[in-house]
């Protein structure tokens, strides 16, 4: 892959060290800002990989819009007392969760090495290709709007849904407190 | 361009594959919900990681297009899943999912 080894290796570094952290750290606040590290991490390595539109969402979405919500929520409930639920967890629980994922892991490493083999079929859209019909956002925007209209359609229905379903939640709880 | 100052397609693959394992591992062993979420999060980061890059490697488009598709259904799951937490917070005053056992009492 043509991408840069140490913009690579640098973003993943912190990648991964944030993302432990937001799985160790006691209280729900630092995980929600290491969290936000991750992603701005993982938009660099978007950004590396010639997705730069997918980057730009990446920080819109994810570490602006999700994370928003994450942290008004942790301050709405309070809930930010730090929570020692991991020491809570059976030991034997604990050693075999990390048992699979390290299995499953190496698993994984272990396959994607051997597929690994350099020779694939490559599709029309390479880095120069991309580059001369006017760029990473403007292709994408073309096929999202001729090839992939449905699903485009199909995801304004989701988020209807989802805001419906968000503001049932709400009032049904509402209407309980006001009766 | 020579080929050892790059780095190889199955090391970024690995590399999603490990931001996967450490969110599972937190969604299976943390018991606040919000954390829980949160690791919920980082698992579908890496799989968007992981399209990106196969997107990269084939040269398709099809792998940036699936990445938006994910992105917009994890806004969707995360606004619908906090909301479900704050109604879960007024009955029960409490994050944590040890606390939740309302079928068993």
């Amino acid at each position: 892959m043509d991408i840069s080894p140490v913009g690579f290796y640098l973003f993943a570094g912190v990648a991964i060290a944030c993302s432990l952290l937001v799985v160790f750290k006691k209280s729900p606040v630092s995980s929600a800002f290491s969290l936000i590290l991750v992603f701005a991490a993982f938009a660099g390595i978007y950004a590396n990989l010639a997705a730069h539109l997918v980057a730009a969402l990446q920080v819109l979405v994810y570490a602006g819009a999700i994370m928003v919500l994450f942290i008004f929520v942790i301050m709405l409930l309070s809930a930010d007392e730090p929570s020692f639920d991991m020491g809570r967890s059976h030991p034997l629980v604990k050693a075999l969760v990390g048992f699979f994922c390290v299995a499953l892991f190496v698993m994984f490493v272990w396959a994607l090495k051997k597929s690994d083999h350099g020779q694939v079929l490559v599709g029309p859209y390479s880095v120069a290709a991309v580059a001369a019909s006017g760029g990473n956002s403007k292709v994408v925007s073309q096929l999202m709007f001729t090839r992939y209209i449905l699903p485009f359609e199909l995801t304004s229905i989701l988020l209807l849904a989802g805001i419906v379903g968000a503001i049932a939640l709400a009032k049904r709880n509402l209407g309980k407190e006001g009766k | 361009m020579n080929t050892e100052n790059l780095v190889a397609p199955w090391v970024v693959q690995s590399f999603c594959a490990m931001i996967f394992f450490i969110g599972l591992s937190g969604v299976l062993v943390r018991r606040n919900i919000l954390v829980i979420l949160m690791c919920v999060e980082l698992m579908l980061n890496a799989v968007n990681l992981s399209f990106v890059a196969y997107a990269h490697q084939l040269q398709d488009m099809g792998g940036q297009m699936a990445v938006f598709f994910i992105i917009v259904v994890a806004a969707a799951e995360s606004a619908v899943g906090l909301g479900l937490l704050i109604a879960m917070f007024r009955t029960l005053k409490t994050v944590d999912t040890d606390e939740i056992r309302l079928l068993k009492e």
